[in-house]
């Protein structure tokens, strides 16, 4: 039940320490982590800038959670999105999904990072020898999103 | 009326918001655009191809025939790349 975008990086064990604490009723919780590559279309990416618009990040981040929240039973739910300027290695996303049973933790986490990913208004600007570019939205994230069926509202 | 532009509509039109006032008769998204293009080579650039625009209307997405109105916050950016 929490979303957050932020600058700083996020320690992922204190994360999902504070997901669960003093939560007997969950089983299980699925991860995703991304993390930032440091190759991009055979270029090497020294660097890469997460622009993001705040206000409507916030609030499609917690439909989305809510989306997933009506589809699986959840008994708690984070995602933590970061932007500004990150280096490969750097965490850029953090999906958890906490329920009593595994199917529905790991289900509704793919869930969570396909949709997120074409859904809400970030957009990333790798640095490559070649200098700046801001990186395509890929038919292949779009095929992802799509495989969990339609949404009521407009999406790219 | 506020416009915000992100990613490469941004950094083509130089600014990521600004305040206009369209005439009466720019009633939807396609027709603004259509406005916004006259206001420069930046605009006219980064606006040329409403296909590769993505659009919101007081943060909720919109299609190109969306009706707007004075006072609206209408986002304009390309497909989004998070995750």
């Amino acid at each position: 039940m929490a979303v957050r975008v932020q600058r700083e990086d996020f320690d992922v064990g204190a994360e999902l320490a504070a997901l669960t604490a003093g939560r007997a009723d969950i089983g299980g919780v699925a991860t995703f982590l991304g993390l930032v590559r440091d190759t991009a279309g055979g270029q090497t990416v020294g660097a890469m800038t997460l622009e993001h618009y705040p206000g409507m990040t916030e609030k499609l981040l917690a439909e989305i959670e809510a989306e997933a929240r009506d589809r699986w039973p959840l008994d708690a739910t984070l995602i933590v999105h970061r932007y500004g300027r990150l280096e490969p290695g750097d965490r850029i996303v953090l999906v958890a999904t906490a329920s009593a049973h595994r199917q529905a933790a790991l289900e509704s986490c793919a869930f969570l990072i396909d949709w997120l990913k074409t859904r809400a208004p970030f957009w990333k600007l790798e640095e490559t020898a070649k200098g700046g570019h801001w990186v395509e939205a890929r038919e292949s994230d779009d095929a992802a999103a799509a495989r969990w069926g339609k949404s009521d509202k407009p999406a790219r | 009326m506020r416009v915000l532009y992100f990613a490469w509509l941004r950094q083509r039109i130089g600014t990521g918001e600004e305040k206009v006032e369209p005439p009466a008769e720019v009633r939807d998204v396609a027709g603004l655009i259509a406005w916004l293009r006259q206001r420069g080579p930046g605009h006219a650039a980064a606006l040329a191809d409403i296909s590769a625009i993505r659009i919101a209307i007081n943060q909720e997405f919109a299609g190109p025939d969306a009706a707007i109105r004075p006072g609206d916050e209408v986002a304009l950016f390309p497909p989004m790349t998070g995750g």
